[in-house]
């Protein structure tokens, strides 16, 4: 049996968000966090509200903070993907074992609650588009093909995986305190470009990044790298960077540009 | 406050992104309404990668849309139209470099050009790909281009009705998730690009959202669905949560083997093996199974191993690292030192909305392209990379149609009181639902729409599966009626307000209610075996009787079927071999 503690908050009713109790029994191996978040919804309270779509790790739909132990609630809490976090693997025993399990489950941070685990995104997305997320260039078009080499190819590996799910962004501290903050999926979206041997517009994105809350805002606190659940590492993105706007400043600097 | 634009684009997805683009390159003001944000579209999930003779690959040298053509028409059984699918894959190189001009990180081949890998049906590796997250790459690419030309998204708005009259579009009424209202939307075109109907079954590999209330929409408002009958069933999904491992696997060189390691492709493809057409290759797995030669499992029935493991860890993590992470996230396994539990699982819906090469419709102003429309390319049984493709080539069409039909107009003048009336008949509907009162008497009753939802789910899987008999599907036709009763039964207690996804469940259960009476009628009236259309009791093609296209028009009563000829060009129709 599992007793899953999930924030409830409706700004239009309630004046204080809250944690209701609902008793999940184990469906099975394989059993997620969403599945758990479903049995709620389609046998417990049809008014619990969350996203999700394409239950496979994909989509980015179902970032939040889920917690999970056997005792005391709050253990080793962690942004993540409802729908890739295996029940088995939080609470060990919990499905075939009669263990019994808690689980706590938060929306993500830095960002105003819509209803329940439903976030405001806006902000996140305005961020993202403020950095120009799309590939610029002034070179003359090939008729077929960029010749892009396996090489250069490989330096976006990995960045171009982000699903924008927002888990980096609720675990960030400096989010936390800097709403205009572009927050790590912006800055790793600004890199994946920068690294990218078809886009030329590295001066203009070095402007977009390279100012107080971009870049060099980052301290480097690793967060974001922890929790991606596709295994980015946001802040190396970040700290390659910072790397190629100081290394410009100094070559404008020496009049070299 | 009523919204309105030129082109409203219902959609998202691949489909739905590049039509917007279209329009909107054409000098019009264009709104996408769509019930996820587009990154979330089920397009990201596509793995394999998306075809186009490019003759990139050193052993595929001498292909040429022609023959991209040919293996299409031979892969959809001869039920395709043969003029869709040559502009299809006479387009398809241009798609492709489109792509990488905006940014698409496609793989890349040692020479700098864009990768290829062999995949089923086709005659050389004409796949182009991203290592297996090429739908993901390419949503993005388009995303961006949205975020660069400033198209307005309305995100998460279910579009739950069209406006027609006199047989002419003029709007949606949507369902706007974050006020919990009705909205109008009015549009000079609308373009329906809401993708598969995966979840009418079980196991499926598409995600929760795909949904049948995409095409019902069309279908209620008087469009008729076409080949509905032809549902794609995967060779390989995982057990359990049936997420796809793609056919990339076996185009890397995967082996399918039962319980006593035996490739046992050789038996039913021996020239292609894996790599022969899914239809075949699921009706081999579901074969072996029956006859006992697969494994079983309590919880998830029937299954044989996919095996990557000899392909070495180099190359599956370079080529097939989303599989990986599936394996290891879902399965716990690691699929570079053990083979993968899989089984066939509902994939593709092939039939679908009817429109014609240019996503034109029966309904003036009314379009449909990707998914949930069906052109037709695919026929009977669709080729894996040949979906990605049809997105953006038939998206594009359509944007470019709906924006001449718009333009070509003389300014529209909204008629003041259609949309009201849409809206006002939309919002007691609901309300019936939702509070239980009105003349149907719908939402007084006690039924769990998702237990109405499981029972449906259940039915498609058992009975309206690879193999198909007249009882079973029968029996699936009445209990589906029985389970349409029951939803005027439905207990659905709340109000419009702010994220209620219990009324989106209710309203998509709705839709697959009425696609799912579609697609078994469609297969009940099909005696022939076709493409992914077996029936036990009817083995054979029948080219005499049903070289035709299936169209189900809607009525109160039900779904009522006619028929089409199959556009016929170069392919005569001949017997297929692999
Ligand atoms: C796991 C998987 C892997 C695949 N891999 C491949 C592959 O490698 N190659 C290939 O060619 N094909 C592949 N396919 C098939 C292909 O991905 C899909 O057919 C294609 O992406 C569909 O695109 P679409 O734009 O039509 O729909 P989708 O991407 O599903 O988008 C539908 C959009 O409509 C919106 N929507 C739906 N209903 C409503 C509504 N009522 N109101 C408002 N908005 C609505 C959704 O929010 C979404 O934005 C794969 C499919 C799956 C399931
Ligand atoms: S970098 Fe990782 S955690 Fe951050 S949005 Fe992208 S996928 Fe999510
Ligand atoms: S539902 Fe898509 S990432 Fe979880």
């Amino acid at each position: 049996m599992l007793n899953f503690h999930v924030f409830r908050f409706d700004p239009s009713k309630d004046k204080e968000s809250r944690f209701d109790r609902f008793e999940v029994p184990s469906l099975g191996s394989g059993m997620t966090v969403l599945d758990g978040l479903y049995y709620i919804l389609e046998n417990l309270d049809q008014t619990l509200a969350f996203r999700s779509s394409c239950r496979a790790g994909a989509c980015g739909s179902c970032a939040m903070h889920i917690s999970a132990g056997g005792g005391a609630l709050g253990g080793n809490g962690q942004y993540r993907l409802a729908c890739n976090t295996l029940i088995e693997t939080l609470i060990p025993g919990a499905i075939n074992n009669n263990v019994t399990g808690q689980i706590m489950i938060r929306p993500l941070a830095h960002l105003p609650v819509l209803k329940d685990l439903v976030v405001d995104l806006t902000n996140f997305f305005r961020h993202y588009e403020t950095i120009k997320p799309y590939l610029i260039t002034t070179a003359s078009l090939p008729d077929k093909e960029f010749i892009q080499s396996t090489k250069q190819r490989k330096k976006i590996d990995k960045m171009i995986d982000c699903i924008l799910c927002g888990a980096c962004y609720g675990s960030c501290p400096v989010a936390a305190g800097r709403p205009d903050y572009l927050g790590p999926h912006a800055l790793l979206k600004a890199a994946r470009f920068l690294f990218d041997s078809r886009d030329t517009a590295d001066e203009e994105r070095i402007k977009l990044v390279g100012h107080n809350a971009g870049a060099f805002r980052c301290h480097t606190i690793f967060n974001c790298q922890q929790v991606c659940p596709k295994d980015i590492d946001p802040a190396g993105a970040i700290a390659r960077l910072k790397m190629k706007i100081i290394l410009d400043k100094l070559r404008r600097f020496f009049g070299r540009s | 406050m009523i919204k309105r634009c030129d082109v409203l684009v219902v959609g998202g997805g691949l489909a739905g992104l590049r039509a917007a683009l279209e329009a909107q390159a054409n000098g019009l003001n264009v709104v996408i309404a769509s019930k996820l944000y587009p990154v979330r579209s089920h397009s990201g999930a596509a793995q394999g990668g998306i075809n186009a003779a490019l003759a990139n690959h050193p052993e595929g040298q001498n292909d040429n849309p022609g023959l991209h053509a040919f293996d299409t028409v031979k892969g959809s059984d001869y039920l395709a139209d043969q003029d869709a699918v040559e502009i299809m894959t006479a387009a398809a190189p241009d798609v492709i470099y489109q792509l990488d001009h905006w940014g698409c990180p496609f793989s890349r081949l040692a020479n700098g050009r864009v990768a290829q890998r062999p995949f089923g049906g086709a005659g050389f590796p004409r796949t182009c790909y991203g290592a297996d997250k090429t739908g993901h790459y390419i949503l993005q690419t388009l995303y961006e281009q949205v975020i660069k030309n400033h198209i307005e998204t309305l995100n998460e708005w279910l579009v739950i009705s069209l406006i027609v009259e006199n047989k002419t579009c003029s709007g949606v009424i949507a369902f706007n998730l974050q006020s919990g209202q009705l909205e109008i939307i009015e549009a000079g075109a609308v373009i329906v690009a809401t993708g598969g109907s995966g979840r009418i079954y079980g196991k499926s590999s598409n995600a929760f959202t795909s949904t049948g209330l995409g095409m019902a929409i069309a279908y209620r408002a008087g469009v008729p669905l076409k080949d509905m009958e032809f549902i794609q069933f995967h060779p390989t999904t995982i057990i359990g949560k049936n997420i796809l491992m793609t056919e990339g696997c076996r185009g890397e060189g995967g082996y399918l083997v039962n319980k006593n390691n035996e490739r046992f492709m050789k038996k039913y493809a021996p020239d292609k093996m894996e790599l022969a057409p899914r239809d075949i290759v699921s009706r081999s797995i579901q074969t072996e199974i029956n006859e006992g030669l697969g494994f079983t499992d309590p919880a998830f029935g029937g299954y044989v191993y996919l095996d990557i493991r000899h392909l070495g860890a180099d190359k599956i993590t370079e080529r097939l690292p989303g599989v990986v992470e599936i394996c290891t996230d879902f399965l716990g396994i690691n699929p570079i030192k053990e083979p993968i539990p899989v089984q066939p699982g509902q994939h593709y819906t092939m039939g679908g909305i009817d429109t014609d090469k240019d996503g034109v419709t029966e309904v003036q102003g009314l379009y449909a392209a990707g998914e949930c429309a069906c052109v037709s390319v695919h026929g009977a049984n669709r080729l894996g990379g040949n979906s990605l493709l049809e997105t953006l080539v038939f998206g594009q069409r359509a944007g470019a149609h709906a924006a001449q039909y718009v333009a070509g107009r003389a300014k529209q003048k909204f008629n003041e009181s259609l949309p009201d009336y849409f809206l006002k008949q939309q919002e007691s509907r609901l309300q019936q639902l939702t509070m239980g009162a009105g003349p149907d008497k719908i939402g007084a009753g006690t039924e769990n729409p998702y237990q109405i939802r499981n029972e449906l789910n259940k039915t498609m899987d058992a009975l309206v599966g690879i193999f198909r008999t007249e009882s079973d599907l029968k029996y699936a036709l009445s209990g589906i009626e029985a389970l349409k009763q029951r939803f005027r039964k439905i207990k659905a207690p709340g109000i419009f307000s702010s994220f209620n996804y219990h009324l989106l469940w209710v309203l998509e259960l709705e839709g697959n209610l009425d696609v799912a009476e579609a697609i078994v009628k469609g297969a009940l009236a099909r005696r022939e075996s076709r493409g992914s259309h077996s029936r036990r009791d009817f083995p054979k093609r029948d080219d005499v009787h049903w070289l035709k296209h299936t169209l189900a028009t809607y009525t109160k009563e039900g779904a009522v079927l006619s028929d089409r000829p199959v556009t016929i060009t170069k392919f005569q129709p001949q017997e297929r071999k692999y």
